[in-house]
């Protein structure tokens, strides 16, 4: 890591972006902007938007109305890589799956191997490399997901709950895995439903409500005094 | 039951002693399903990963199309093909009827809606888990292609065994466009088509029983690879 | 460390690519010098092929590929130059195809003959008789079930003359008695056989008949009964691509003195089945 190069998709910048779905405003002109190498933490209760939110971020998702930009640009950038809840990996081995995401942003041959020996290594899967992935135990198979991702040295990385069906050193292990990846230079965009966790590590929060961002400040300011009434009851229930 | 212990008997003699002619007209017939299988592999696998992946205008009625064209009457498409295939049709300059080849792509043409069709399902079951992991990936329509074909391999492999048989085991197409030429273009359907007609009924009883163990040996194979597949790769 | 895999995709498409070039290769590289020949399925079925060919190829190096369908399809088949000779037994049906420019030239071959075949039970009361005509009659009379091979075969052709020698118009006079199966003579056969009914067969085709449950030879012998065949080349002028030298020399054989002894030289327990009788006006 810290071979992240200079910022081109950065900062990320959503204007009054609305989604809809069935009749509903999943989001409801929505505007968030993404700095550079902070940990922003999307957080809210279920259905607030927050997955929609952060799909629309990574470009997954196009806006029904409102724009979206990346450094600038409205085109989406390649270096940005997500984590899903469910990590989603091929029938193939561990170090195949990293192989072939490499392939796919035209990474070969040898170089294609030497860091996908290093993602595996930093996520201390060096062992299982040729084990099939998708016979891993679950905090294994996030952990690749992770190594697949970090491989690609992403300036953003976008992870979905990542540890929501993981047992507790499984949590913590992908949490360091997240935080070496930070300090290597890329930018985190992260949902979670923990908020312990949201403590732990984030830089910044997205408050999100009915399809809405009610608050956007740093961390430590959310968590001590939230502004909005909806962030505020959000953070007493977890405190009862 | 005088017939049928007569052909078991028959069919029993053949398999252990393995008359020349009957191994001729069996590998005949499995180099020309085997082909006609591949091409239509090389053709379908890919179509019907396209066609589940692909959105664009048009594509529910191809779909419902290639599901109808599953259907297709084997001598409908024989005598299609014999009219093409004919020195008085378009494609005559070639002088490929009555030829293996001329049975080969009638047979390839008889399968490639199944392999089509079939690989269009499993690709797009398979596309709803994967969409957004490509998509992350900025996988290309192609690369997502190839990429689900290659996931979900031992899946393919069951429709290209399906193509398989339904070539292993047709009569119309092949009899049309091969003319059952004893030594050149006789397979194992055609030979107990001609031994039912000549009234020698015990031999195309057996003959017919080597032919379904040879599809039964096959899908054994098929099932066996799917069950350590899954236990390997999950 | 992760070892270097081949690239997959390559490793396939280089063993099928070379399956490809080794099935193309045999097709077009490993052949004899061959013909072919489209002919009737009761021909075929007579085992008549199975004999005489070899000694052809034996004899000149050409092998010899027989397309056996009905005498219709047959000549067809020549008629768009998808074979190099037909070998029929159809003379009405062959001059009429010459006329039309589709070959060269007719040459009588053999003859064999037809038999009426019938119930041992012998509902018409046909058995042992010599005079077909009058047998077809008998069978109109009696309506007894009656299986046609209603294609357009030389056995059909036959089959409609003695009903007109009979004095019978069979459009009119056909009812349920009458069946029409639209197929080979071997399944024609099988029909007969299970519904225990009169059918015209070919000898050939009979004396080969593994299942014949009740059905017996009634009536054979009377001239009527011939079944003459010839060969013709199909006209290379209209079909460039026909293998006439090859072809001719088949036909050649065919009559030469050497192809007519082997036509009578072929046997069904100990019965000689086929007469040659080329050079003849027949």
């Amino acid at each position: 890591m810290g071979d992240v190069e200079i910022a081109v998709g950065l900062p990320i910048v959503a204007h009054d972006v609305t989604i809809m779905r069935r009749g509903t405003r999943v989001l409801d002109r929505v505007g968030a902007r993404i700095e550079p190498s902070l940990r922003t933490f999307i957080l809210g209760a279920n259905g607030a938007g927050k997955s929609t939110l952060l799909r629309v971020l990574h470009g997954l998702i196009a806006p029904d109305s409102g724009r979206i930009a990346w450094g600038g640009s409205t085109t989406r950038p390649p270096r940005q890589a997500m984590v899903f809840q469910r990590p989603v990996l091929l029938r193939r081995s561990a170090a195949g799956n990293v192989l072939h995401a490499l392939a796919l942003a035209g990474v070969r041959g040898r170089e294609a191997r030497a860091r996908a020996d290093n993602a595996l290594s930093r996520v201390g899967l060096s062992d299982i490399a040729d084990r099939s992935a998708r016979v891993l135990s679950g905090g294994e198979r996030q952990r690749l997901a992770l190594a697949r991702a970090s491989a690609l040295a992403p300036e953003v990385l976008f992870l979905d709950e990542p540890t929501a069906s993981l047992d507790p050193p499984s949590m913590r292990a992908v949490e360091s895995i997240v935080e070496a990846v930070h300090a290597g230079g890329t930018t985190i965009v992260m949902t979670t439903h923990s908020l312990a966790q949201a403590k732990r590590l984030a830089d910044s929060v997205v408050f999100m409500s009915a399809g809405r961002v009610t608050e956007h400040t740093d961390a430590a300011t959310f968590f001590a005094c939230p502004r909005s009434p909806e962030a505020r009851n959000f953070l007493e229930g977890e405190r009862l | 039951m005088d017939t049928i212990s007569q052909s078991l008997a028959l069919a029993l003699h053949m398999v252990t002693h393995v008359d020349p002619r009957l191994a001729q007209i069996v590998g005949l017939s499995i180099a020309i399903s085997l082909t006609s299988t591949l091409c239509s592999a090389v053709i379908g696998l890919p179509l019907g990963a396209a066609i589940g992946i692909v959105r664009f205008p048009g594509r529910n009625p191809l779909v419902v199309a290639l599901n109808a064209a599953m259907g297709l009457p084997p001598v409908v498409v024989g005598l299609v093909v014999y009219l093409l295939l004919s020195r008085a049709g378009p494609l005559g300059e070639f002088g490929l009827l009555f030829t293996p080849t001329a049975m080969v792509i009638a047979q390839t043409f008889l399968i490639v809606p199944i392999v089509a069709a079939l690989t269009r399902q499993v690709v797009e079951d398979a596309w709803v888990e994967y969409r957004e992991q490509l998509r992350s990936l900025n996988a290309s329509w192609w690369q997502s292609t190839l990429t689900l074909l290659w996931d979900t391999r031992f899946s393919l492999l069951t429709v290209l065994l399906a193509g398989f048989g339904r070539a292993a085991s047709e009569v119309g197409a092949v009899i049309i466009v091969g003319g059952n030429i004893d030594g050149v273009t006789r397979v194992m359907t055609t030979a107990i088509a001609l031994e039912t007609s000549k009234g020698d009924l015990p031999l195309a009883l057996g003959l017919g029983i080597v032919l379904v163990s040879l599809v039964i040996l096959v899908n054994v194979g098929a099932h066996l690879t799917r069950q350590w597949a899954r236990a390997r790769f999950g | 460390m992760i070892e270097k895999r081949m690239p997959v995709i390559s490793n396939w498409s280089r063993n099928i690519g070379s399956a490809f070039l080794l099935l193309f290769a045999t097709q077009v590289f490993a052949q004899h010098p061959f013909i072919t020949v489209a002919s009737t399925t009761s021909t075929e079925q007579s085992g008549l092929f199975g004999h005489l060919l070899p000694a052809f190829t034996k004899d000149t190096g050409i092998d010899v590929h027989v397309v056996a369908v009905g005498t219709g399809q047959a000549l067809d088949i020549g008629r768009r130059g998808d074979a190099d000779v037909v070998f029929v037994h159809d003379k009405a049906a062959e001059l009429e195809w010459l006329a039309e420019g589709n070959g060269v030239k007719r040459y009588p071959v053999m003859y064999n003959d037809f038999v009426l075949i019938g119930p041992k039970s012998d509902p018409a009361r046909v058995a042992d008789g010599r005079d077909i005509a009058v047998a077809f009659q008998k069978i109109a009379e009696a309506k007894a079930p009656f299986v046609s091979r209603a294609d357009k075969s030389g056995t059909y052709a036959a089959e409609l003359r003695l009903w007109k020698d009979a004095g019978i118009d069979i459009a009119k006079a056909k009812g349920p008695w009458y069946r029409e199966t639209g197929s080979g003579m071997g399944p024609a056969l099988n029909t007969a056989s299970g519904m225990n009914a009169y059918i015209l067969s070919d000898r050939g085709t009979w004396l080969n008949f593994r299942n014949r449950g009740d059905l017996e030879i009634v009536v054979e012998g009377d001239k009527r009964l011939f079944n003459q065949y010839g060969v013709m080349l199909v006209n290379p002028e209209k079909h460039p691509s026909v293998k006439k030298d090859l072809g001719q020399k088949f036909i050649d054989w065919l009559v030469s003195k050497r192809g007519q002894e082997v036509i009578a030289s072929y046997k069904i327990g100990g019965k000689q089945l086929f007469f040659p009788n080329a050079g003849t006006d027949a």
